[in-house]
């Protein structure tokens, strides 16, 4: 090894602590770049695999019932491949273990034959067998979250008919990795579940011989999934179709897809932040390492080594320390990338899972990684190779200070030298206290772009939950009833106060955009639903128009003013353009809201209910549950405490894990960044801070002084921090946002002071890790060598 | 002038341990008074400047015992002897240790406000001859006033002693000489009890007395009949 890389190998020891801090730094942009484009690549590849080889469909349909022949004429439109024509219902069910009454989609499946669409993963069990009615294949979450196991019985309401079904089998579908039961707004896989059934039993439960109320179609690749779907309408538009939709609007596959792009938008907006505050200390440690070997330079230069030679040696030190951060963020990023996508498998419960990193995103991690580095240590570096020989050999002479405007402020006049030491060094060098001030204010961006996840989902919930739903459950039914049937529940026990409510699917278009939802009616003296507008103020629907909510006139690009196209997908299905007449909030979804009465007009009926809307006085829940078991025509109960509590278990269980290990990297910023200013202020004033040791000054009095700028230095950062945290959490919300919910932009002042906390908490540490090396300073050895 | 000031009675220093280890003092019994100069004379190695910093209390004896009056020195904890230094003792070394970020008024102004009766950082530098330059940072001032400015920051508080270690060292004989005179008023005017490390010998003809190290023992003490003044000494 030549001479030179052994000096190279030893100064890097030498600097070990900074080195290692900056090195983590860069390992932490890694890492969070590989984690996060490796499950990204990870899931997709997993996911396609596991719609490629159980043929998952192009394009679905639901109606109300048509004959079988249909599927031939279905076969024939041109691009499609494979037809599935089924039953897909909602069932009550009855479990053992569960107070409340749950609920399930039956999908029809053949005895005899596994499905041409959508097959089934068999997990456990066996297939039912023909003649067996009541045999059925659950989901494996379901059965997971309920304790079944083939051979175990649960009760079902069928059309309401009370039916004793045996699990045969537990299975996996590609249709619902993400299994959300009507009115669930996230998966509760104890009180909803898919049951697969005999497509005979099914027929004759539902009175639907030879008939089919369900479709799912693949398509040739050269197909356009547009002129399918419009084929496809005209077909079943009259057997009820209530429009088809494609794989984009797909529940399972649009969350699945919104927690991918989540992923992407981790994977772009966090590790920038890392490498720019590596860059930026890189940057003062390579100008340091020069400053303080000037002298070793000019001897190089004197013994012949040429300028590229010295040049080189400096570029190499720095990005030998690039390098070490990119190896570890390489390892911490495989590691964190293969747990995370295991959890993610687990959560979705793939059959299978590729763990696959392409050698592309560690190419691009070291390429930008090391790109930063060089550009941090592109000035010193210029600075090595332009050093005179001569001059380099000379002592530095003292660095010249300069007394600033500020001086003559009568306030600095009275600060003690300890005081001014601190306000003349940071004077001097603007820009590295500027580096050092922008980076700790980066890390405590970091953090309150992540915390703000908090206030956000309890704004959410409280905005959802409490300000604008009021009831306790929501029973909705198979089909729009008459009114009446408000007056049939109000009378179940425990009950104190019902209304009915309208929901009808509807894809509403503007331009060339649309989108596939639903219009909920508004009660002028609804009592327990309330519409709010976009300052969260409680609205009421005017009686012409539609109120769209942010998030669908953000996918529609519609304003207040605009008319939209509404294509109503069910009953007498009339397309009518409606004025759009406000901007409503609710985070959750992408509903539209009408008047009540302006609804049953468009719809060209008279009053009907598709729910009911229910205070249930909570001393009787019990036995208001076991009456809703037993009531017929349901479609699906959302108990309102129950889904607040799976919602807060679900952000629990991702959220909590995702804002630690954000909390852990903005602090890897803050102690990389005050560690670092903390050691090289160290190194360049070890002398001054020796000779106040001799003087007389203590340890603590001596401290101050170095620590002292840093806190000075921090102070400008909290506030910077913060402003651009908001920023950071404004680009994570429009990127974390989809179409299924929206999270508000909600920073509450406690956030902002627990990452200035977490900020001041790291930086203290790093102080008092550097302090430790003020105490051990070797006064005679500092005192008698020269500068 | 029989008043003592330091007193150390068989003070030896091992640097390493087992066959590394070097003597640098090898039992030292002396007794400083008050209002002397003393002027520590040897070859580099010799020991002399070990012994300041112990009488400084910069560093810590091997064996035997020191006393500043009637406290043991040798007794005191880092504490202890960082208040012994801020209260009692006046630095001088060879580099002039200057804090780049404070003009020479502020470098003297460090010291006078942690000392108990200090002189105003005018009246210091005026001692000094620098009467005219407070204002000016280290990277303004020559190497000799630098020195000065040290000079006058180490005398600021009033110290009962001064402890110089080559404060000429750095400096052509001019302005080593104007730096001498300045320690030499500060002994004559305010009654500090002054040691100064050389191995100059041209500056011995300033002190009252004169310890010569070598092989960290003392090898000669002579006293001075008369004092030169130091712009009488040349080299």
């Amino acid at each position: 090894m030549s001479a030179l890389n052994r000096k190279l190998l030893r100064d890097l020891w030498h600097l070990r602590g900074q080195v290692l801090a900056t090195a983590m730094l860069v390992a932490c942009g890694v890492a969070v770049l590989i984690m996060s484009y490796g499950t990204l690549h990870s899931l997709l590849d997993t996911r396609d695999a596991y719609y490629e080889r159980y043929r998952f469909a192009d394009v679905f349909a639901s109606l109300k019932r048509a004959p079988e022949s249909l599927a031939e004429r279905i076969k024939e439109i041109p691009g499609v491949k494979w037809v599935e024509t089924r039953i897909v219902r909602t069932l009550t069910l009855d479990l053992p273990k569960v107070a409340e009454p749950a609920t399930a989609t039956a999908v029809s499946i053949s005895p005899t034959a596994r499905p041409a669409l959508n097959g089934l993963v068999l997990r456990q069990g066996r297939w039912i067998e023909p003649g067996r009615p009541n045999e059925v294949l659950i989901s494996e979450a379901f059965a997971d979250a309920n304790a079944f196991h083939p051979g175990d019985r649960f009760r079902a309401l069928i059309n309401g008919h009370r039916r004793e079904l045996t699990v045969v089998g537990i299975a996996l579908s590609p249709e619902y990795i993400y299994s959300l039961g009507p009115g669930f707004l996230v998966p509760d896989n104890k009180r909803f579940g898919i049951v697969w059934m005999s497509r005979e039993a099914l027929e004759a439960a539902f009175d639907l011989d030879s008939a089919f109320n369900d479709i799912a179609v693949s398509l040739l690749r050269s197909a356009s999934v547009e002129t399918v779907i419009e084929h496809l309408d005209r077909l079943l538009a009259p057997y009820g179709g209530v429009g088809a939709y494609a794989r984009d609007e797909q529940v399972s596959h649009e969350f699945l897809k919104g927690e991918m792009d989540q992923l992407r938008a981790i994977g772009q907006i966090i590790p920038p932040i890392f490498l720019a505050v590596a860059a930026f200390l890189l940057h003062v440690l390579a100008t340091r390492t020069v400053e303080t070997e000037r002298e070793q330079i000019g001897i190089l230069k004197a013994f012949g080594y040429s300028e590229l030679a010295v040049g080189w040696h400096y570029l190499k030190f720095i990005l030998a320390m690039t390098l070490l951060g990119v190896l570890l963020g390489c390892l911490i990023g495989i590691a964190f990338g293969r747990s995370m996508t295991e959890l993610y498998a687990e959560f979705y419960r793939f059959p299978f899972l590729y763990f696959r990193l392409t050698p592309g995103v560690f190419v691009a991690a070291a390429a930008v990684s090391l790109a930063a580095g060089a550009l941090g240590a592109l000035s010193a570096v210029r600075r090595a190779v332009r050093l005179s020989p001569a001059v380099a050999m000379q002592a530095a002479a003292p660095v010249a200070y300069r007394r600033g405007g500020l001086e003559e402020n009568a306030l600095l006049r009275s600060l003690s030298q300890p005081s001014r030491m601190i306000l003349r060094h940071i004077t001097r060098w603007p820009v590295r206290a500027a580096i050092t001030s922008l980076g700790l204010g980066m890390s405590v961006a970091l953090l309150v772009s992540t915390l703000f996840f908090f206030d956000a989902t309890d704004k959410l919930i409280d905005t959802y939950f409490f300000q604008s739903h009021f009831q306790d459950a929501t029973v909705r039914f198979v089909e729009a009833s008459d009114p009446v049937v408000v007056q049939e529940l109000a009378r179940l026990p425990g009950v104190m106060m019902a209304e009915g409510s309208r929901a009808v699917g509807v894809r509403i278009r503007l331009g060339h955009r649309s989108k596939r939802t639903g219009i909920s009616a508004v009660n002028a003296d609804a009592k327990l639903v309330r519409v709010l507008d976009a300052d969260l103020v409680p609205v009421e629907a005017p009686a012409f128009g539609i109120l769209l909510t942010t998030q669908l006139a953000r996918i529609l690009q519609a304003k207040p003013g605009d008319r939209v196209t509404v294509e109503v997908m069910e009953g007498k299905r009339p397309v009518v353009d409606v004025p759009v007449a406000g901007i409503v909030e609710d985070y959750i979804g992408s509903l539209a809201y009408m008047r009540k009465d302006a609804l049953d007009r468009l719809m060209r009926e008279g009053p009907r209910v598709s729910a009911v809307e229910l205070r249930v006085d909570p001393r009787r829940a019990d036995a208001f549950y076991r009456s809703l078991k037993e009531t017929p025509a349901v479609a699906g109960v959302t108990l309102w405490r129950v889904a607040l509590q799976s919602f807060q278990d679900t952000l629990a269980e991702t959220t909590h894990i995702i804002t630690t290990f954000y909390i852990a990297f903005g602090s890897a910023i803050a102690f990389g960044v005050a560690y670092n200013s903390a050691r090289i202020a160290l190194s360049e004033r070890g002398r001054e801070l020796a000779t106040l040791r001799v003087i007389g000054f203590t340890r603590f009095e001596v401290s101050y002084i170095l620590l002292g700028e840093i806190a000075l230095l921090l102070l400008p950062a909290l506030p910077l921090g913060c402003l651009v945290g908001y920023g950071l959490a404004r680009s994570m919300v429009e990127n974390l946002s989809s179409d299924l919910f929206r999270i508000p932009l909600v920073i509450e002042p406690s956030t902002y002071a627990v990452a200035c906390l977490v900020v001041i908490i790291a930086t203290v540490l790093s102080g008092l890790l550097v302090r430790r090396r003020i105490d051990a300073l070797d006064l005679i050895e500092v005192l008698k060598t020269r500068e | 002038m029989t008043e003592v000031v330091f007193r150390t009675e068989a003070v030896t220093k091992v640097y390493g341990t087992g066959e590394l280890a070097v003597r640098a003092l090898r039992g030292i019994d002396i007794e400083l008074f008050r209002g002397e100069l003393v002027v520590l004379l040897g070859p580099s190695g010799s020991g002399k400047s070990t012994f300041l910093n112990i009488l400084g209390g910069l560093d810590v004896p091997t064996g035997g015992r020191v006393f500043f009056r009637e406290t043991e020195l040798t007794r005191l904890d880092d504490g202890g002897l960082t208040n012994f230094r801020r209260n009692h003792v006046g630095f001088v070394f060879q580099f002039y240790n200057l804090i780049p970020s404070l003009t020479a008024r502020e470098n003297v102004a460090l010291v006078t406000e942690i000392a108990q009766h200090p002189l105003t950082p005018e009246n210091a530098l005026t001692l000094v001859g620098l009467g005219a330059r407070l204002d000016h940072f280290p990277a303004q001032l020559s190497g000799g006033e630098q020195q000065r400015v040290a000079v006058a920051r180490a005398i600021a508080k009033q110290p009962e002693v001064l402890l110089c270690d080559e404060p000429t060292g750095a400096l052509d004989s001019r302005t080593g000489i104007a730096v001498l005179e300045a320690i030499e008023t500060i002994n004559r005017e305010l009654g500090t009890t002054t040691a100064l490390i050389t191995h100059n010998a041209g500056i011995a003809g300033m002190a009252d007395r004169v310890i010569s190290f070598a092989d960290g023992t003392i090898q000669e003490t002579k006293t001075n009949d008369k004092r030169l003044a130091a712009r009488e000494l040349a080299w």
